[in-house]
């Protein structure tokens, strides 16, 4: 990356966690959002021992997905409203870095709380200890993941009329290898198997979009905004 | 390449020759369809273990490489519109849509009504099961994102990254779902090898198989002219060709 890149990419990133910061109750909604669905979900299948020894993983995976696809609309929503996503595509930085910053800002607005409300929970859900750094790693790796498909998506929606809804119906398929192999990887580390093949998997999923989503997000803003 | 481009992208000219074509396309779909079926439903033994429930196979196996082609077909269509700016690409991949969505479905319920019968269950939560539920969650949310975007230009390039990413993520989410225990047999066609499948059967599937690809080719090609007339609903030629059609 050369400097003046960085300097784009250290700016938008700046901006945006001092947006997220002087924004704080919006910050706490999802993290809100994501223990009511977990609450939710144990109330609804019963709090048997038996029961959520199976159930701690799946349900903190399928909480996490549903609070970062509520949380996805604000990554280029405010921008899109105020105007500033105009003067981000008239930038002389190339675009794909800048809308890098704003999905690295994303993952640490949100990303990051929700893996430290997730160490809470696991508590609550009586997860093994032997899976809990497991279900942290896969964490660890997967929401940024879940920021970088995310943000293409979101650059799709951005100021459509319904877009509440039609995001997550987009979304939501293209989490599935992440949440099959995550939810594998803890399920395994449960039982005391070895889960480094799960956690390279996801890693390479990780690595990829690193270097594809932020182009397919630019592309995606390009195509709707110019 | 450019030339080639230029020349058939014009909307007016791939009108013209899909006005043609098309035809052709249906034509032979529908006879290969009936010499397929006969084959299929008289001709092609039963088989030793299932019966006379094996002839659903040459619905359901042409529809699932149906499903797959289409998607490929639409993202690829998708690139080229996005990548060269070519209209006539833009509309091919909004009429191949539906299309798609239709073989996933038709490949889904075909399925289960032979999963009754042959696994004893309408539905397992197998790995080619769930991947082309996926599939169809795919092509809906293209379709979704299509009807929201009012902007025909910006509906087809959005529509675009879409299918590329989505494109991207189907070997992912296919191997994904293929490493829970499965259900479903593996494929029983491999490029480079000798089909595991008796000639008398393998002849009316391949052709029920062409058969599937021709009425795409017959019905994506009238529904892009159809889409290529909205577009166009405002120029010269499209106008002069209403006036042709009147006049007739």
């Amino acid at each position: 990356m050369s400097a003046s890149a960085r300097s784009g990419f250290g700016g938008v990133l700046r901006r945006d966690l001092l947006l997220g910061a002087r924004q704080r109750s919006e910050l706490a909604n999802p993290i809100i959002f994501y223990v009511i669905v977990i609450a939710l979900l144990v109330l609804a299948v019963g709090a048997d021992a038996a029961v959520l020894d199976r159930l701690a993983p799946p349900v903190i995976w399928i909480a996490a997905l549903l609070a970062s696809t509520l949380s996805l609309d604000q990554v280029f929503h405010q921008d899109f409203a105020d105007g500033s996503l105009e003067q981000l595509l008239l930038s002389h930085h190339p675009l794909a870095v800048l809308v890098a910053a704003k999905i690295a800002a994303h993952w640490l607005l949100y990303g990051v709380p929700m893996m430290l409300t997730a160490l809470l929970v696991t508590g609550m859900l009586r997860l093994p200890d032997s899976a809990l750094a497991t279900l942290l790693a896969t964490l660890l790796l997967g929401t940024p993941v879940f920021s970088l498909i995310g943000a293409v998506l979101a650059a799709l929606t951005v100021g459509l009329r319904g877009s509440g809804l039609l995001l997550p119906l987009l979304i939501l398929p293209l989490y599935v290898p992440l949440l099959i192999f995550s939810v594998g990887a803890v399920e395994d580390a449960a039982r005391g198997l070895p889960v480094a093949g799960e956690l390279y998997l996801i890693a390479s999923v990780l690595a990829l979009s690193i270097c594809v989503m932020p182009i397919a997000a630019a592309a995606a803003l390009r195509a709707r905004l110019s | 390449m450019f030339t080639f481009l230029h020349k058939y992208g014009s909307p007016q000219h791939f009108y013209r020759l899909s006005r043609g074509l098309a035809p052709w396309f249906g034509g032979a779909s529908a006879l290969l369809f009936a010499a397929g079926l006969y084959g299929a439903l008289l001709l092609s033994p039963p088989d030793y273990q299932q019966g006379e429930g094996v002839r659903i196979i040459y619905v359901h196996v042409p529809s699932a490489w149906m499903s797959l082609m289409v998607y490929v077909i639409m993202a690829a269509a998708g690139g080229v519109g996005l990548i060269w700016k070519v209209k006539v690409a833009d509309a091919f991949a909004r009429a191949s849509a539906p299309l798609g969505a239709a073989f996933t479905f038709l490949a889904l319920a075909t399925g289960s009504l032979w999963g009754k019968p042959m696994w004893g269950t309408w539905w397992v939560w197998d790995a080619r099961l769930t991947s082309e539920l996926i599939l169809l969650f795919l092509y809906l949310g293209y379709m979704a994102l299509q009807t929201a975007i009012e902007d025909r230009r910006t509906a087809a390039r959005a529509g675009a990254v879409l299918a590329l990413v989505g494109l991207v993520n189907i070997p992912i989410i296919h191997f994904s779902v293929l490493w829970w225990s499965t259900l479903h047999q593996g494929p029983t066609l491999r490029p480079f090898a000798p089909p595991a499948i008796h000639m008398s059967m393998l002849v009316p599937l391949m052709v029920m198989a062409v058969a599937f690809m021709l009425y795409f080719a017959a019905v994506v090609l009238v529904r892009t002219r159809n889409e290529l007339l909205e577009l166009e609903r405002n120029s010269n030629w499209a106008r002069e060709l209403a006036a042709e059609e009147a006049a007739r």
